[in-house]
């Protein structure tokens, strides 16, 4: 459980973390304060697994001892949030990736049979329907757009696309976590989450 | 002229009585551009001010602080854009706007062009910016023009909740490590010269009713902060600092406008890296923006 709760919080808290670099150097004051949002919802999901993980431990370890004191090694987030910002195409790309993932993960995760996770996910689902929103609206935006816009979205897809298939491999305590009934099926999430996908690089070609 | 004459006589008699000045009202010419220059310099202050904070996101200490301090820096985008907002019903775009600023004709607050050096800053600037701005900014609250006056009022909001989580970090810094605590005094000493040169320049000599307006403002802020870094068991870096009996108000020694002067015409510490990463933010976001306005065109085609 301890591992299954590190790496939802490792993941938010990595993508907030990439996020906030980006807090005064957004191309938009109104994108800027957009990016600080997903950035503030995403810490302060992770802050709820972490305080869950540190309760569990029962070592008086605080969130903070988990987020700032593990080594490296020890963090359990997938490759794909901790890739840099790059331009603000590939930030676009990278969210949608994880955001496209992260939906559907939160909404089984509501059905977990744990009911502390349960509740973290029930809240969390809320604020990650708008963070899908918002990258899935700015990558149409972006395809749509221009023509440099067109060739900059289609290089942060293939420069990230390699990131996605950690997603949706479980690690063993993901498949621990999934058996015992509090984690996720991932093959489940699966075709929904590609069924997004398509639909998305559909409307974008077809705007074309 | 004799309707030109009567405009400006009902437009006077509006200011006198109090009235709000709305955005379709009509108004003499300097009216509009002191309140665009004034607006538009407090939108970028607003703007430029989230570049020293935003310096230590990645950096701070615990999850807490780190969601505090992105908070606080999006309600400063926040304030800037209800700014902004209220600069555009006077008749100039916010591409006008952004562009006086990156060419250096528009100001912004000199405070901006010092630098962030340590975690602590995060509460001198809080504390001590914040609230000389507050000091400055509550009787806009007031002013004639209802746009300026009604962002005001939740800009004022919003920076006196700044000012005491600025505290507040300030007060755990002191209570911390002989280490921490010393880092505190320290932004205490580099921002307090800064935050007083805010109340700009004064001349005692001068019967200005502004001037002495600001004078009081400023010797009220003195005496509130004079108080409080006794709470935080901390010092000012003002020898002339005591108490003055006879006047009920603390005295306070002078500041060094060399120093000032210096800032103002650009040589800060900062003043050329702020602006460069406005222009940066601005430049490097154009596609961005290009690529937005060219989807919601294709879409209104299409409709």
């Amino acid at each position: 459980m301890r591992d299954f709760l590190l790496l939802l919080a490792d993941n938010t808290q990595i993508l907030g973390h990439r996020l906030g670099e980006w807090c005064g150097h957004g191309p938009e004051l109104e994108i800027d304060m957009a990016m600080t949002n997903l950035a503030l919802d995403l810490i302060g999901q992770s802050r709820n697994y972490y305080q869950y993980a540190a309760d569990l431990e029962g070592a008086g370890r605080t969130e903070d001892d988990l987020a700032y004191l593990r080594d490296a090694r020890e963090f359990r987030n997938c490759l794909l949030v901790e890739q840099p910002n790059g331009d603000f195409a590939h930030t676009v790309a990278r969210n949608f990736l994880f955001d496209s993932w992260h939906f559907f993960f939160l909404q089984a995760l509501c059905q977990s049979n744990d009911d502390r996770l349960a509740a973290i996910a029930v809240k969390s689902v809320k604020e990650v329907t708008y963070h899908l929103r918002w990258s899935s609206e700015w990558v149409i935006r972006l395809g749509d757009g221009t023509e440099e816009s067109h060739k900059r979205i289609q290089d942060a897809f293939d420069n990230l696309w390699t990131y996605r298939g950690e997603l949706l491999a479980p690690a063993p305590y993901e498949t621990e976590a999934a058996n015992a009934g509090y984690g996720v099926d991932l093959h489940a999430i699966s075709s929904r989450k590609c069924s997004t996908f398509s639909a998305l690089t559909q409307t974008q070609s077809g705007n074309e | 002229m004799s309707t030109q004459v009567s405009l400006e006589e009902r437009f006077q008699a509006r200011i006198d009585a109090e009235q709000k000045i709305e955005p379709k009202d009509w108004m003499p010419e300097a009216y509009r551009k002191t309140l665009i220059r004034q607006i538009s310099q407090h939108a970028h202050s607003e703007v430029v001010g989230m570049l020293p904070e935003g310096n230590w996101i990645t950096r701070a200490p615990s999850l807490r602080r780190k969601v505090a301090l992105l908070a606080k820096i999006q309600d400063e985008a926040g304030h800037g854009l209800y700014l902004y907002s209220a600069a555009e019903t006077l008749g100039i775009s916010r591409e006008e706007l952004y562009n006086e600023l990156l060419s250096g004709k528009a100001k912004y607050s000199s405070i901006f062009n010092y630098p962030t050096l340590t975690w602590a800053d995060m509460g001198a600037v809080g504390w001590l910016v914040d609230g000389a701005a507050i000091m400055n900014q509550v009787a806009l609250c007031k002013c004639s023009y209802g746009p300026y006056a009604r962002a005001m009022v939740r800009v004022c909001k919003e920076e006196s909740f700044h000012q005491r989580q600025g505290f507040e970090l300030l007060l755990t810094l002191s209570k911390g490590t002989p280490e921490q605590h010393a880092m505190a005094q320290d932004a205490i000493n580099r921002w307090w010269w800064p935050s007083m040169m805010m109340f700009g320049p004064n001349d005692s000599d001068s019967p200005h009713s502004a001037q002495s307006m600001r004078w009081k403002i400023k010797q009220k802020f003195v005496d509130m902060i004079a108080e409080q870094i006794k709470v935080l068991n901390m010092t000012l870096p003002d020898p002339d600092l005591r108490w003055n009996e006879e006047r009920g108000h603390y005295d306070f020694g002078t500041i060094d406008w060399t120093e000032f002067n210096e800032v103002l015409k650009g040589n800060g510490p900062c003043n050329r890296e702020r602006l460069a990463a406005r222009r940066k933010a601005w430049e490097e976001g154009a596609w961005v923006r290009e690529a937005a306005m060219a989807h919601a065109a294709k879409r209104q085609q299409s409709v």
